[in-house]
């Protein structure tokens, strides 16, 4: 025991480079990443600027009841929900449908072709996304108003200005955007299949559709896995950046989501409420790591892969 | 002699399907972005009145002329690249810094340390506490609110640790401490040389991260003159306004109304220059960094 506690000291003594140089990055990290979690406590107060964030009172959950009964509450989850559940059940598995495909594409050139045009929009900002967006379904000026012109001869009818619309214009967009992205991951994956494996199977009579079904599947369903507990884990967190930079007065029924409403309760309206503003964004924080946790549970006991 | 290999109707038909619905795909990919440049060179009653549909109308570089005449485009352009080098210059560093550290197996306590970072990527304080620590911190409408904040991401972290532990062997550790090297000139003089391909893979995923991000800055920054790009983006092509009075000739403010959507078209294609500049050269890094990253570390 006494020489195991002496080998220890004797370790740290010998890597104290290595401890000086992640002094730094330490620092850092409690300053900008744990510091902040801790003035997780205003939700819990009643905030104010003069007494700061020890000196405020105490208010239990008081916050949290707030938005429980505000009338928006039920408004805003059910965007949330219905914008990340839509968005996760669109986007997931196109990526790998696409993946998929392009792996058994025959000709190497156009493949790659494919491949080098669809990461393209990842590197779009949101800003610009979003611009592109307006510009490309204005109804008199953009590529859906101009083809429908040309094909009808009538004017389009204004797609941006119907609420209900929003949740299809954010996803699809989003699908236009990430698929290229997304799928790399896959391509990695099915790269990396023995091609032995087809050969046999194509000696045994497997058509090409057979093959992906029981070679390629099977082979990126670990990856798949992780990337699911990861976008289950984020469900809460839906693109914020860009549903703000969407949100107009006509839709706004539609695209109030917790985090956009996060920000104008904090930072975007007269009132200010750092403390009801932080109480939603916690409430949102603890629902998600719990899914995260959920789901990372479940994929463990299905197929023995976690994140953590 | 190669084996003939025998299409039947089946696999006909799969590529068949398969090829039509990759192509549509890609069309519906390219297309937008065609459909952009064309109308970015077009004039602004063709764009304005929808008859650009794929190849430019009316060619002109009207579009083009107003942006390089708005002052607040050259501001912004200015400071995103200060805000994207020095930014990612930070982020690297440190990054690499932990990285490295990480990465040694002999570190007691490595694996505490490292969750205490991991953990920072499905937990965070959110965004009022994130704002009352730069208002404390004196940050607030300065360049350190976008500079120091999220130096080190913990994604990044975890790849650039894969990487050192997978690519650096460790006999050459044992070999160099064998000959009186220290932690800190191992890293220096061997773990940087051979790690090229991390610090390209880092530097292009921190640095688009910097050139595309507003909301900090939005949230931050109050002064104009600190602005980054996005944000003069946001107000021309959300809020529908080029201030005239940055426009810098007179001719082209009296225009203006005419020619805010080839503006906007414009604006779009020249903010993404940089960005499609550096593209092929980075390809190849940016595929590999995301295949580091899908190995768990």
């Amino acid at each position: 025991m006494n020489t195991k506690q002496h080998s220890l000291t004797r370790r740290i003594k010998l890597r104290w480079q290595l401890y000086l140089m992640l002094l730094l990055p330490l620092i850092y990290i409690i300053i900008f990443a744990y510091v902040p979690m801790g003035g997780l406590v205003i939700a819990f107060k009643k905030y104010s600027v003069n007494l700061g964030i020890w000196g405020s009172p105490w208010v239990g959950f008081q916050n949290f009841i707030k938005f429980f009964s505000s009338y928006k509450f039920e408004n805003i989850i059910r965007n949330t929900l219905t914008l990340s559940l839509y968005s996760l059940a669109v986007s997931f598995p196109i990526p790998i449908i696409f993946a998929l495909m392009l792996n058994s594409m025959l000709n190497e050139k156009y493949k790659k072709t494919i491949q080098t045009v669809t990461y393209i929009p990842y590197f779009i900002s949101t800003v610009v996304m979003v611009g592109l967006i307006l510009q490309v379904l204005n109804n008199r000026s953009g590529i859906y108003g101009s083809l429908y012109t040309l094909f009808t001869g009538k004017t389009a009818f204004n797609i941006l200005a119907d609420g209900k619309l929003f949740k299809h214009i954010y996803v699809w967009s989003g699908v236009w955007q990430g698929t290229g992205y997304s799928a790399i991951i896959y391509i990695a994956a099915l790269a990396g299949v023995d091609q032995s494996l087809h050969e046999v199977a194509t000696i045994d009579g497997a058509n090409r559709f057979q093959r992906l079904i029981y070679i390629d599947i099977p082979a990126i369903l670990p990856t798949a896995s992780i990337m699911l507990i990861l976008a289950v884990g984020n469900i809460m967190n839906v693109g914020f950046e860009k549903v703000l930079l969407m949100q107009n007065n006509l839709n706004l029924n539609y695209s109030e989501i917790i985090s956009t409403y996060v920000y104008k309760v904090g930072l975007a309206s007269g009132i200010n409420d750092f403390s009801l503003s932080t109480a939603i964004s916690m409430f949102n924080s603890v629902i998600n790591f719990i899914l995260l946790s959920i789901a990372n549970w479940g994929s463990k006991k299905l197929n023995g892969n976690g994140i953590f | 002699m190669h084996r003939l290999k025998k299409f039947d109707f089946d696999d006909k038909l799969y590529y068949v399907i398969t090829t039509i619905i990759l192509t549509v795909f890609f069309l519906l990919v390219l297309y937008p972005c065609i459909y952009v440049i064309s109308a970015s060179f077009s004039s602004g009653v063709a764009v304005q009145s929808g008859k650009v549909v794929l190849f430019p109308v009316d060619f002109s570089l009207e579009g083009y002329k107003t942006v390089f005449n708005t002052y607040t485009v050259w501001l912004g352009f200015r400071n995103s690249l200060f805000y994207t080098i020095v930014g990612t210059a930070i982020n690297v560093s440190m990054t690499l810094v932990a990285a490295y550290c990480l990465s040694r197996r002999d570190l007691p306590g490595r694996n505490f340390i490292m969750l205490l970072f991991t953990f920072t990527m499905f937990f965070s304080g959110g965004m009022i506490p994130h704002y009352i620590l730069i208002q404390k911190l004196g940050f607030l409408n300065t360049v350190w609110a976008l500079l120091i904040p999220g130096a080190i991401g913990a994604y990044n972290l975890i790849v650039a640790r894969t990487f050192i532990q997978n690519t650096i062997p460790n006999e050459l550790m044992e070999a160099s401490q064998i000959d009186g090297c220290s932690d800190f000139t191992y890293f220096i003089q061997i773990v940087l040389p051979l790690s090229k391909a991390i610090i390209a893979v880092l530097v292009l995923f921190y640095g688009v991260r910097h050139w595309n991000s507003y909301f900090n800055a939005m949230i931050y920054l109050h002064d104009k003159n600190l602005y980054p790009l996005t944000l003069f983006l946001r107000e021309i092509l959300m809020a529908d306004q080029i201030d005239p009075s940055t426009v810098t000739d007179p001719e082209l403010q009296a225009k203006l109304a005419q020619t805010a959507g080839v503006i906007k078209y414009a604006l779009i294609v020249i903010s993404m220059i940089p960005v499609l500049l550096i593209y092929p050269f980075i390809q190849k890094y940016f595929v590999k960094g995301v295949m580091i990253g899908s190995i768990k570390g």
